[in-house]
């Protein structure tokens, strides 16, 4: 389902010297699979996401997913593959304060063409528990309620591949399994892979296939430069 | 769910902000909107003013915008006056033999006839022939060699025949300008003014009266001294029917004279000058003191004038003489008319076939005592060139307040882009190309302009609504909520000149939507710009 090779991607100083940051010779999901990712603070966790969702261009190597390759793609047809294809879950929700619960889940669809399937978002707003929220907007939900919709928002497209960044990083202890759960039953039930992200071993240990970036990324990254990488 | 209600969330989203652009915008529309009123305004009442009922003024010499403004608005002072027998050349022999009886020429022949007839029943042929002679050529019957003589001051009055340009003309009304009541012109004239003078033709309207009736030539009640008021006037001044008035001599602040005119009608609002205005008999007008021609300017067959006083003390006695003379004559129930020599029109309003007026123009203006011009001519001259430039340049004024009200929502959207990156960046990670987010901005510019656009020309026709009472009683004109003039023609839209566009023309308050559509796509260009330039991973943070 993702393959990556030689991924490489470094940014610039401010004297213009580059800091490598990833250098990573072969990374691979299969279909419906679910990955947890660890790895300390900076060492490269979210720009590995950001870059196999194509947000950040590699400065080399391969991403496929879906047998597509991205990174010899046009940013526009990264765009729509994103849209299609992925679904991501951030750390901090990122849900848009303006619009509702439903209304967050439907953006989901709106960026990918002909996928406007009001139904569907009602459906997955009643799986994540939140059919009696859905006009509630970001500010009105409890934090547990507004990562729901956001898991809801990021499955909308049904992508192949599930990013999910620290997921449960700003949720209480109560909440984080059920968050946790939700993500990887979802997954399992609509044949989603998963690559999720978590410093959480309570997390990190419910999983089969456990992955650290500091074993596969090449790049060695000291702690006076991880603020950099995060 | 769709770019534009994405759009519309996001101005919800910041109400205040969204609000108090809009209102700006609003402010700019509401200009454009009460300037495009009044330029409609401004128009019709020309149009109104334009639609005269004549085509033809006929005054004194000198300039002919200052005749037109002064005989048409009422405005300005009058240039000079002319004959009243030149304003009898305007008339058929009847009606011309019949005015100029008032004259001290036909009193004369008149006096001299009964000379000859007495002289003839004496059986002295010798006093008939003279008295006869004398008679004929006061009233300018070529029997004597010098019975035509022209005086300095003016033609003679000839009788017996019709006026010069008496056949050409179908109507002619004279005018006499020169006095006030109140802050209004008082305009001495004949009853035809409102019997005859169709100033509508278009809707076949004359002069119609909210209260009262038309003064007549002389009535048994009133004599000479009749009077119509327009209908500001009356509200203004609070005259009715009835009332009794005095006009001031020249100026508003002249003095008043003693001679009252009854007032015997009040004039329906019409849209013209008219409803700004006095109209009093023109008989009665010529009968107020120092409204008669000086007597040192009489024609032959008056009485011989008396010695030049020697000393001061003469001089004084000889004006109180002339002044207890001419209060005696004020003073009078039912006085005589003046006679023709003491009279003077300012200006004649002439209807004649457009066919001839060229001709009689160049018949006119070629003689040294009078002009003719085309009030409509000079009517739209002044609207082109003076008033015109005056409503472009408030357009432009008020189309400028509309770019800064455009500056206003660029300002407003580019402050909000910096809180706004990190939605930009969810939606991007979304799948949201640049194009994508850069159109939410200007739909969302767009949005703000026609929002406030929407505001504005509701806020200006509010006004316009608000302001009706006061338009309609200072120009006639009555200006409603739909109020879409002025209407600009398709053909000069697209700067053709195709018969069928020239037909066709729509409301100038229409290019409001273009143009706040185009002012739109520019202020929101910028922050578009911004939005598609918008770096992801910087923005989204975790």
């Amino acid at each position: 389902m993702l393959t990556l090779r030689n991924i490489k991607k470094s940014y610039r100083e401010p004297d213009g010297t580059p800091l490598p940051i990833l250098d990573i010779p072969k990374f691979t999901v299969a279909d419906g699979e679910q990955v947890v990712l660890v790895g300390r603070s900076g060492c490269g966790k979210t720009t590995l996401l950001h870059t196999i969702a194509g947000i950040t261009r590699a400065d080399s190597g391969e991403i496929v997913i879906d047998g597509i390759d991205i990174t010899t793609k046009s940013e526009g047809y990264v765009d729509r593959v994103r849209a299609a294809k992925i679904g991501y879950v951030f750390q901090t929700f990122n849900l848009l304060p303006g619009f509702s619960a439903l209304e967050n889940v439907m953006l989901g669809m709106t960026f990918a063409r002909g996928r406007k399937d009001h139904g569907r978002a009602m459906q997955l707003l009643e799986r994540v528990g939140l059919s009696h929220r859905l006009a509630h907007r970001p500010a009105a939900l409890s934090v547990g309620e507004q990562q729901r919709v956001a898991v809801a928002r990021a499955l909308a497209n049904k992508p192949s591949l599930l990013l999910a960044d620290e997921p449960t990083a700003n949720i209480d202890q109560r909440n984080q399994q059920k968050i946790v759960d939700l993500i990887r039953e979802t997954c399992r039930e609509e044949k989603v892979s998963l690559v999720m992200v978590t410093h959480s071993t309570e997390v990190s240990g419910q999983f089969d296939r456990i992955d650290r970036l500091e074993e596969i990324n090449q790049v060695k990254i000291d702690d006076t430069s991880a603020g950099a990488a995060a | 769910m769709s770019l534009f209600r994405i759009a519309l969330r996001s101005i919800t989203q910041r109400r205040v902000a969204s609000l108090l652009t809009m209102i700006s915008m609003g402010l700019g529309v509401m200009l454009v909107v009460a300037v495009l009123s009044i330029h409609g305004v401004v128009e019709r009442s020309f149009a109104n003013n334009a639609s005269l009922g004549y085509n033809m003024i006929v005054g004194p010499k000198g300039g002919k915008e200052q005749l037109v403004l002064n005989t048409v608005y009422y405005l300005s002072q009058p240039v000079e006056n002319i004959w009243y027998s030149y304003y009898c050349e305007f008339l058929p022999r009847d009606e011309r033999d019949r005015l100029l009886k008032e004259s001290f020429a036909y009193r004369s022949h008149e006096a001299a006839w009964q000379t000859a007839e007495l002289a003839a029943m004496a059986g002295d042929q010798g006093l008939v022939g003279v008295a006869l002679s004398q008679s004929l050529a006061a009233v300018g019957l070529p029997l004597a060699p010098d019975a035509r003589k022209q005086t300095t001051d003016g033609p003679p009055v000839e009788m017996g025949r019709d006026g010069k340009y008496g056949l050409l003309t179908e109507m002619a009304i004279p005018v006499c300008l020169g006095d006030y009541y109140g802050r209004f012109r008082v305009v001495g004239t004949t009853p035809k003014l409102f019997d005859d003078l169709v100033y509508d033709i278009e809707n076949n309207r004359k002069f119609e009266f909210a209260q009262g009736r038309n003064f007549v030539h002389h009535s048994p009640e009133h004599g000479y001294f009749e009077a119509v008021i327009g209908a500001k006037v009356a509200r203004e001044l609070g005259v009715k029917a009835g009332d009794e008035i005095s006009p001031r001599h020249g100026t508003p602040d002249g003095h008043t004279h003693e001679r009252k005119f009854t007032v015997v009608g009040i004039l329906k609002t019409s849209g013209t000058p008219n409803d700004r205005a006095v109209f009093v008999n023109m008989e009665g007008f010529y009968l107020m003191e120092d409204h008669a021609k000086p007597l040192d300017q009489q024609r032959p067959g008056d009485k011989p004038e008396e010695a030049a006083p020697q000393t001061d003390e003469e001089a004084r006695k000889a004006l109180e003489t002339k002044r207890r003379k001419e209060l005696e004559l004020l003073r009078a129930a039912d006085p005589e008319p003046l006679p023709v020599e003491q009279r003077e029109v300012t200006a004649i309003l002439v209807g004649a076939d457009p066919m001839i007026a060229p001709g009689l123009e160049n018949a006119i203006n070629e003689g040294r005592d009078a002009q003719l011009v085309l009030p409509i001519k000079v009517i739209y001259e002044l609207f082109e060139f003076i008033v015109k430039p005056v409503q472009w340049i408030l357009l432009a004024l008020t189309a400028m307040i509309c770019v800064v009200s455009g500056i206003s929502i660029l300002v407003s959207i580019y402050n909000s882009m910096s809180e706004r990156r990190h939605e930009i960046a969810v939606m991007r990670a979304l799948g949201a190309d640049r194009y994508t987010v850069g159109w939410i901005i200007l739909l969302e510019s767009t949005l703000l302009a026609l929002g406030g656009g929407a505001l504005g020309w509701l806020a200006g026709h509010t006004l316009c609504l608000v302001a009706s009472p006061t338009i309609e009683d200072q120009t006639g004109v009555t200006v409603g909520f739909w109020n879409w003039e002025p209407a600009i023609s398709l053909a000069t839209l697209l700067g053709t000149s195709s018969g069928k566009l020239a037909t066709l023309s729509l409301p100038l308050e229409l290019l409001l939507v273009p143009a706040l559509l185009l002012l739109a796509i520019i202020v929101g260009f910028w922050p578009a710009v911004s939005a598609y330039r918008t770096d992801v991973a910087k923005s989204l943070g975790k």
